[in-house]
């Protein structure tokens, strides 16, 4: 008690209704006084949702909690590699963490994340879709609530191409044939989008990476049909000279800069268009993404962000509420709105905010969600990754008549990456 | 270490050692042994932790699992190819970066040797690339490469459409050049070290006798400079075997161009495979001592070589 008033006089001032709260005053907690401190780590969002959704959660609380956001890089992997990081050490500074929906099963299985249950569990999976409750599951738990999520559409220039090709191979023959923006952007470069866009290709084909978290799947037939597509395109006129290096920025500005009549990339690229280029955006058209085998239909990508409470929290109750609130209704329309992010509840799409973020294109990203095929789930999926990406990288060492040695190659890869053996 | 150093050219006088030589080692050792202490808690400590994680099964992601595997980690880091791949591209940059620096490096000594007007102006503005941070300058080169931004491909003679990082040799172009721009200063000032301590009067019998400027540079000048160029190149090479940050920021390792630390990063912090990203560790740390050994060994032996009438 000398010590305390000695020190934090004010504070404990401020405490002192009883021997008991004053001593948990001097704790350092702010228990029992205003509200918890809550951290919400999460990749920064360049509108500003989450300062908004974190602004209204907090003041919704009524006094309960007070979320401070912590910003993490743009980029995937630098996310994953300053969460695991402080996660690894157990870190009690963490209470929300914004988790990349290929996380889950690492996350879960090493006990970083709490599992959601009860009505809470009911209450932030209320009208989801499917698969992407399934991004926020580890063996049979949920360990998130779905907050945004995203997927790739086929973007072509109106002005150039008359039909938007249905497969990847007319669409590499269409690029071929036009005599200006004849090439097609996609991301290439050896990172988390390379892999993105592997596996949207494989399970397009018809196949899928792994079948259990321990178990390579990667049927033959279809997986070479998915790497032909890469090694074709990479190898064609139709490839852009910086193919190897590029993201979905470089995508983005090929594609504004007039270089390119094709691109495959995530909603913010139409909204960006508008803004950057309005020439090109008035003559941006949207499609599907492109199926890989003529007739099957196409799998398109799956992202986006769903909301853990970390277990080292240390008012995980609250926390709990506020990942909620942050994840709700009105903070995904925020995220449409300021941001471009899809919502995760399906019953969102026919919102005015929604329509009027995606013209035209609402129902055709809702069906793209859907239909999806989403990344593996598995607590080794770091490995899995980056086995695909050493396999793959560069594009252009695909042979496309020749994708056998190519595919065994990448089958070994993964069989070791599963397994956690080896050198990555 | 300097108190001993006068008992020791009477090596049989140490059995007789008086009460005061005892007493001053003692005082000796006790100076020491803050700093040794330091060391231990700083350096050898973690090496100690990291040779015994290398030996085990440990992955964070994976917090029941674990256990001693014995030497597994290692064999399976050395019968992999991709070390392999690494670790001559690792020697690769190192053998290129440091021998162009070296000429680099002794052209700009001698211009701050001789510079006769603004002796300090020179010797800074030389520096400056030195006291960049290597990641501020990795970003800057990258995106002065880059095709969509940079304004390299604007130069004549060079493609517009030239994808830098999209191939393995002219990333390896890149990456070595930005590393040369970097520590090239730091190569210059340990050789201008080791120039200004020759004297003077050696150049001007020399011109006496008819030597040209070329005999003059490599009969007294490299021979006399020998110590400060070895330990230029020991310092340069310790640190070029090291190589990270460079290529994390400009290809994270894509067309082949990881090296060895790349590789115990992606080991450590991607896949938090504790075991074997120690391994590469100490196997790093091993190779890095090796080289050191060797330097030094070659460095006693050619010390005595460089001396003036030796």
């Amino acid at each position: 008690m000398t010590t305390c008033r000695a020190t934090r006089a004010l504070a404990c001032l401020a405490a002192v209704a009883g021997a008991v709260t004053a001593l948990a005053a001097c704790g350092g907690s702010s228990e029992g006084s205003g509200p918890r401190e809550l951290t919400f780590f999460v990749a920064i969002q360049p509108g500003g949702t989450i300062e908004e959704v974190s602004k209204r959660c907090s003041k919704e609380s009524g006094g309960r909690y007070e979320i401070t956001p912590e910003f993490l890089p743009t980029d995937a992997t630098q996310q994953r590699e300053q969460l695991v990081r402080r996660l690894g050490a157990e870190d009690p500074s963490i209470d929300i963490v914004g988790m990349d929906v290929i996380w889950t099963g690492e996350f879960a299985n090493a006990g970083w994340v709490e599992e959601w249950k009860g009505p809470l569990k009911q209450q932030v999976t209320e009208q989801v879709f499917p698969n992407v409750i399934e991004t926020a599951s580890f063996e049979g738990g949920l360990y998130a609530a779905p907050f945004n999520t995203n997927t790739q559409l086929l973007w072509y220039r109106k002005d150039l191409v008359k039909q938007p090709p249905q497969t990847w191979d007319e669409m590499i023959e269409a690029a071929e044939k036009l005599k200006e923006a004849g090439t097609i952007q996609v991301q290439a470069s050896r990172y988390e989008g390379f892999m993105v866009w592997a596996n949207a290709l494989i399970e397009s084909a018809g196949t899928e990476i792994l079948s259990g978290p321990e178990a390579v799947d990667l049927e033959q037939a279809p997986t070479e049909k998915a790497l032909a597509v890469i090694g074709r395109l990479a190898n064609s006129s139709a490839a852009p000279p910086s193919l190897s290096t590029s993201d979905e920025d470089t995508a983005r500005l090929g594609f504004e800069g007039g270089e390119s009549a094709f691109m495959t990339n995530y909603t913010f690229a139409y909204a960006s268009a508008q803004t950057e280029a309005p020439d090109i955006g008035k003559e941006m058209g949207f499609a599907r993404f492109p199926e890989v085998v003529a007739g099957t239909p196409s799998k398109p990508p799956l992202g986006g962000f769903n909301l853990a409470v970390s277990a080292f929290s240390e008012h995980k109750d609250v926390a709990f509420d506020a990942a909620a609130c942050l994840a709700g209704k009105e903070s995904q329309l925020t995220a449409v709105e300021l941001d471009g992010l899809p919502p995760s509840r399906s019953d969102l799409y026919t919102d005015k905010v929604v329509t009027e973020a995606y013209p035209g294109f609402a129902p055709l990203v809702k069906e793209s969600i859907e239909e999806s095929g989403p990344r593996p789930t598995t607590p080794a999926y770091q490995d899995v990754s980056l086995a695909v990406q050493r396999s793959l990288h560069p594009p252009d060492k695909i042979d496309a008549e020749d994708t056998e040695s190519i595919y065994d190659e990448l089958k070994s890869n993964l069989e070791d990456a599963v397994k956690r053996e080896g050198l990555l | 270490m300097e108190a001993s150093a006068p008992a020791n050219p009477n090596p049989p006088a140490a059995a007789g050692a008086s009460a005061r030589t005892r007493s001053e080692r003692k005082l000796a050792w006790m100076l020491c042994a803050p700093a040794v202490l330091a060391m231990l808690a700083v350096t050898a400590y973690p090496i100690g932790y990291a040779i015994v994680l290398s030996l085990q099964q440990v992955d964070l992601r994976f917090p029941d699992e674990g256990g001693f595997v014995g030497l597994d980690n290692y064999v399976s880091v050395l019968s992999s190819q991709l070390w392999w791949t690494d670790f001559f591209n690792t020697v690769f940059i190192l053998v290129t970066t440091v021998a162009i620096e070296l000429v680099l490096g002794m052209a700009i000594a001698l211009v701050m040797h001789r510079a006769i007007f603004g002796r300090g102006v020179v010797r800074t503005s030389v520096l400056i690339p030195y006291g960049i941070i290597t990641v501020v300058a990795a970003f800057a080169w990258q995106f002065a490469f880059a095709p969509e931004s940079g304004f390299v491909n604007n130069l004549p003679l060079i493609s517009d459409e030239m994808d830098w990082f999209g191939g393995r040799f002219s990333s390896f172009a890149v990456i070595i050049m930005a590393e040369v721009w970097k520590t090239t200063p730091f190569m210059a000032l340990l050789l201008l070290a080791g120039l200004v301590t020759i004297d003077s009067g050696l150049y001007e019998a020399a011109k006496v006798d008819g030597a040209s400027a070329w005999q003059r540079f490599t009969r007294i000048t490299l021979p006399l400079m020998k110590p400060a160029i070895l330990v230029a190149l020991l310092f340069r090479s310790l640190d070029a075997f090291r190589v990270f940050d460079t290529i994390f920021i400009m290809t994270r390792g894509a067309q082949d161009t990881e090296s060895v630390s790349i590789l115990g990063f992606n080991q450590l912090i991607s896949r938090l495979n504790l075991g074997l990203g120690s391994a590469v560790s100490v196997l790093i740390f091993l190779c890095v001592f090796l080289i050191a050994f060797l330097f030094v060994r070659g460095f006693g032996a050619r010390l005595e070589e460089g001396r003036p009438g030796g």
